[in-house]
């Protein structure tokens, strides 16, 4: 579990980047948060500098788009989907638990 | 239509290939490419491929499962020869014919050369197999590098190149490079890029001759001096591949004429990507490449064009750490100011502006602010500047061209 910032710090329509192995983006997509891996699957750009609408975050690279709710790509040139990930609030403080990986115990 | 050819297997004829099955065809779809490889990507082969931080796997656009699910006829290796009178038969350079109910041309650009002989260490980058022989060069020692042009292609090869820790000069004619494209303000701003990598860059003048027997040895420019080389990229742009249709009753003129919709003087004749001439612009662009197919796909498929594409000019480059974005039809004249961060920070917003009106943009490691205005010109970019064509261009030039984005050449 990784503290990611302070709720408040995260308006609707923000983001965050956290520099973990591979980075996550966390988004607050009208009150909703969601994480998701931050480098978009088809060519090296950072998602959390993507474009926020709705459920969907746009890559500013090549306008990919993922819907953050699956971590699927919801049109090309990605055609891979991103891993998704469980976010918290406790005592106001945003958590992302990150995804086990493959074959490692979660 | 029972049969469509798509000539090219690179990213427009990819994405042609794609729409025809999307968008309901389902008869004999066949691809003829002249290059060996399945389709793949090229941007990264500048930038994450030449410096050995991306493999061939991670170039790839298609997968098997999707490559099975087009049923498709993939002729690879094989070069078309020629389009008969009616575009009805694709003749294969192999002595093959291909008949056919509707073509979809898309056979890009090739790397413009340098006239004199082939010397060992000069080098294009524009296929894989190019790549391939400059990334072996590059990784065998320590080089002398000499780029020919200061372009896209030239910028990020002498940035991978220095990054790999290669010493590197890059040769410009132009009195700066990226001129056409982002005017002289911008320009600068770019050209100081090549400073903060420790690139040599010699610009307002050409290339005389390359030096050497065998392989190369320098790079002898017009004002006398030599520029000792070990290896010696060329990029001084790309010439389109309308070669093959010299025969055909296809109107060429860099480029096959298209109009807006992409459609030919030949209803079942449609051309995307770097081939295309478009409603009488030429757009080198991976965009520009990606957004045709889907319209010249509808309109092969209707008989006629009943839906015009003019993706809004838009390109992005990777050099020496920083991100360059570009996007809009800039021209002559464009008053540019930064709008947001600095350029000393090395991470701006720049917009280019007409009589008040927003024209174009460019970022420097600003993605968020530039995809806002990116969208807000693509919106006001959206009513098509002339009226739908009625009949098939033929000749002549529709619309003045503000952006070829050809690269500047050095000689």
């Amino acid at each position: 579990m990784i503290p990611v910032c302070r709720l408040e710090d995260l308006p609707t329509g923000g983001s965050v980047r956290i520099d973990t192995a591979p980075p996550i983006a966390v988004f607050n997509a009208d009150g909703e948060l969601y994480a998701i891996d931050d480098t978009c699957t088809h060519q090296d750009a950072s998602l959390s500098e993507g474009w926020l609408e709705g459920c969907l975050v746009e890559c500013p690279l090549h306008e990919a788009s993922f819907d953050l709710r699956t971590g699927q790509p919801t049109c090309l040139p990605a055609r891979r989907p991103v891993r998704t990930h469980r976010v918290t609030v406790e005592d106001g403080v945003v958590h992302v638990h990150p995804a086990a990986e493959e074959g490692t115990a979660a | 239509m029972r049969t469509v050819t798509v000539v090219g297997a690179s990213l427009a004829g990819l994405y042609a290939a794609r729409e025809l099955r999307a968008q309901g065809f389902d008869g004999r779809l066949v691809i003829v490419g002249e290059e060996t490889h399945r389709p793949y990507d090229r941007p990264p082969l500048s930038k994450d491929f030449l410096t050995g931080k991306a493999d061939e796997d991670q170039l790839a656009l298609s997968d098997v499962d999707e490559t099975l699910e087009l049923g498709a006829e993939w002729m690879f290796g094989v070069r078309a020869r020629g389009l008969d009178a009616r575009g009805r038969t694709v003749l294969l350079e192999d002595g093959r014919t291909v008949s056919t109910d509707g073509v979809v041309i898309a056979t890009g650009a090739s790397a413009r050369r340098l006239p004199g002989p082939a010397l060992m260490g000069v080098h294009t980058l524009r296929t894989l197999d190019d790549a391939r022989s400059l990334r072996a060069e590059l990784l065998s020692g320590p080089r002398r590098v000499v780029v020919i042009g200061g372009g896209f292609i030239g910028a990020e090869t002498a940035s991978s190149c220095a990054g790999l820790g290669h010493s590197v000069t890059v040769v410009e004619a132009a009195p700066l490079p990226l001129l056409p494209q982002l005017g002289p303000e911008m320009a600068a701003v770019c050209a100081g890029l090549h400073h903060r990598g420790g690139v040599e860059l010699v610009t307002g003048v050409g290339v005389a001759a390359l030096r050497g027997d065998v392989a190369v040895n320098g790079v002898e420019l017009v004002d006398g001096r030599v520029l000792p080389a070990d290896v010696v990229v060329v990029g001084i742009g790309a010439v389109p591949n309308t070669g093959w249709l010299a025969g055909s009753t296809l109107a060429l003129h860099d480029g096959v004429l298209c109009d807006d919709g992409c459609v030919t003087a030949l209803p079942q004749v449609v051309a995307v990507g770097d081939v295309a001439r478009v409603g009488g612009a030429r757009a080198e662009h991976w965009t520009s490449a990606t957004a045709q197919p889907r319209v010249a796909v509808r309109n092969l498929l209707a008989g006629r064009t009943v839906e015009t594409v003019r993706p809004l000019p838009y390109f992005w480059s990777d050099q020496y750490g920083s991100r360059i974005q570009f996007a809009g039809r800039r021209r002559d004249g464009d008053l540019v100011r930064v709008v947001e961060g600095a350029v000393e920070d090395g991470s701006f917003l720049a917009l280019y502006e007409r009589d008040g009106v927003t024209t174009a943009a460019l970022a420097i490691d600003r993605p968020r602010p530039f995809t806002r205005v990116r969208r807000e010109l693509t919106r006001g970019d959206a009513r098509p500047a002339v009226p739908v064509a009625a009949e098939p261009v033929v000749a002549g030039v529709a619309e003045p061209v503000a952006q070829g984005f050809a690269e500047p050449m050095a000689l």
